[in-house]
């Protein structure tokens, strides 16, 4: 069944189009892998898709609902949630108060609430250090918090952006078995990433973008062998040879 | 996690003080010092409303001076052209004080940050100016309420201060513990989160617009019954006393020093600020005027520098 799709989606700041008439079609429950160089405007697809940017032309169904032109607060509400490239946690707050703010999306209730934030927690592996405030954590902890905010909003579709960049060999790893603990959730998941084994690791589907432009769509194994990918990320062997 | 109003008034911090308090009045038959007492949870009460919108939500507002005002002038000419009730006249005020809140704050909201406080602080003046050129309101001249009997139903006392202790108490008490719920709730946790980043707080599903609004319209309401509640205590307004940037300048300043974003900071603000603008007032009289706001000025200083979560700063490292 699909879940999202997004229809001839262009968005342009001035003469430049950081997105450049991209489709996408997301089906339930499924791991779609976003990469590109930097600049691509895989962050850009992001905001258009979460009502941060309202993009010139296209159109984005969710679940049955069109969902652009809809502020951001309305969009997690039908339940698509996202992360942040630069986390943007509450610093001033503790890990649960963090936690709670996304579960109060669900409940006005303050006890239901709490067990929510303290279950989500649990869930991502915080819960040690639910008590912290959130100024004193590391990044990797940033990160998941990140990703916990989100999850307790309850969403069926949930965007990364860039979760894992600045994490060790280590953390990447916990990074992946938590993506994969929230597919095991039955959540559908879109993840932008700048590090290639991750989104291979864990990808049903990549999607491929440069200057804007979707290039490539397809399972990580042909992806890596895609003329054009390798083009966008090494540049052209042979015109390089040909210019020097 | 306990959100009952009622457990904020089993804490012996909170009731021993307030039960203090209660009883304070009937320690010195002195009129001054009732009229301390009163100006005390007056603005101490003025700046808890404030404290919601520009503390707890932070958006710094410069104009809450106009929710005062309305609320003043709402209370007088409904009993003076009308012969409406004061306590009626009071909620009337809060009510288009609500409307005033929300037709202001729906395009002033757009604005983030320093072009907030500005453009409140703008609205605020362009107010005044217009009440001090009402004919209707008596303009610069001011309102002076009538004479009539003394009593509760008349909300007028002239020979003692006690009634109007108790009645700010009640107010006081009632604002404080509406304070107190609204930090426990999904309400007080989306306003913080909205102080801190309108996009995250967005991003988690919250209408940053609609809770601003909201914050606004209660802390419109409560700030115009305070200023119905000033009216009817001083028996006379004008454009300066109730309208002017004075008063939203205490409010802002009582928050700020005492703590923002606290439930005890404007507490603590308006107990060292007006014990320490009214005796500077009633020792140096008339040539007086401004040393508080010096003296205070200096503390604001001190404390943004050793301590930018005010007063109440303290009490919370004290508690660690």
């Amino acid at each position: 069944m699909e879940i999202l799709r997004a229809e001839n989606l262009t968005m342009k700041f001035g003469s430049l189009a950081a997105v450049d008439n991209v489709s996408l079609s997301v089906r339930q429950g499924e791991i779609i892998g976003l990469i590109g160089p930097n600049g691509a405007g895989k962050t850009t697809f992001f905001n258009c898709l979460t009502g941060y940017l309202a993009p010139q032309n296209g159109s984005i169904q969710f679940n049955g609902h069109p969902i652009d032109g809809l502020r951001p607060n309305r969009i997690c509400k039908l339940g698509l949630a996202r992360t942040f490239q630069i986390v943007q946690v509450f610093r001033d707050m503790t890990t649960w108060e963090n936690v709670m703010l996304g579960a109060f999306c669900r409940t006005s209730d303050t006890r239901d609430a709490y067990r929510q934030a303290l279950d989500t927690l649990k869930f991502t592996g915080l819960y040690e250090k639910r008590d912290a405030l959130v100024g004193n954590l590391t990044i990797a902890d940033h990160k998941r918090l990140e990703i916990s905010k989100a999850l307790a909003t309850q969403p069926r579709l949930l965007m990364l952006d860039e979760a894992m960049a600045g994490l060790n060999a280590t953390e990447t790893n916990e990074a992946i078995e938590l993506i994969k603990k929230i597919r095991g959730r039955g959540i559908t998941l879109i993840v932008v990433e700048h590090v290639m084994e991750v989104i291979m690791s864990i990808s049903e589907r990549v999607v491929v973008f440069d200057s804007g432009k979707k290039i490539a769509e397809d399972v990580p194994d042909k992806i890596v062998k895609n003329p054009r990918v390798i083009e966008a990320y090494l540049g052209d062997y042979q015109k390089e040879a040909s210019h020097a | 996690m306990d959100t009952s109003v009622f457990s904020l008034l089993k804490k012996p911090v909170i009731w021993v003080p307030l039960l203090i308090l209660l009883f304070l009045p009937w320690t010195s038959t002195n009129i001054h010092f009732h009229h301390v007492l009163i100006m005390f949870m007056l603005f101490a009460t003025l700046s808890q409303a404030w404290n919601l919108i520009g503390g707890f939500a932070g958006q710094v507002s410069f104009g809450h001076a106009t929710f005062f005002g309305i609320g003043a002038y709402a209370a007088l000419v409904l009993l003076k052209k009308y012969d409406l009730s004061p306590w009626v006249g009071m909620l009337i005020g809060g009510g288009v004080s609500v409307l005033v809140a929300v037709v202001i704050g729906y395009p002033v909201f757009k604005l983030k940050g320093h072009y907030f406080a500005i453009s409140t602080f703008a609205v605020a003046e362009i107010v005044e100016r217009l009440f001090n050129n009402w004919d209707y309101v008596e303009g610069a001249i001011g309102l002076p309420a009538p004479v009539l009997p003394e009593g509760l139903i008349n909300f007028m006392w002239y020979k003692t201060k006690i009634p109007y202790f108790y009645i700010a108490f009640v107010l006081f008490v009632l604002v404080l513990l509406l304070a107190y719920k609204i930090d426990r709730s999904r309400m007080g946790f989306y306003f913080r989160a909205i102080k801190q980043s309108h996009e995250a707080a967005e991003g988690l599903g919250i209408d940053t617009t609609r809770y601003k609004l909201i914050a606004m319209v209660i802390s419109a309401f409560l700030t115009a019954i305070c200023g119905g509640f000033y009216a009817q205590y001083i028996l006379y307004i004008d454009p300066p006393s109730v309208l002017s940037l004075d008063i939203s300048i205490k409010m802002v300043l009582i928050a700020v020093l005492g703590g923002a974003g606290t439930i005890i900071g404007p507490i603590l603000g308006a107990a060292i600020l007006i014990p320490l603008s009214e005796y500077s007032r009633i020792f140096l009289g008339g040539t007086g005027k401004g040393v508080d706001l010096i003296v205070f000025g200096a503390l604001i200083l001190v404390i943004s520098v050793f301590q930018p979560q005010g007063v109440a700063g303290f009490f919370k490292k004290a508690g660690k």
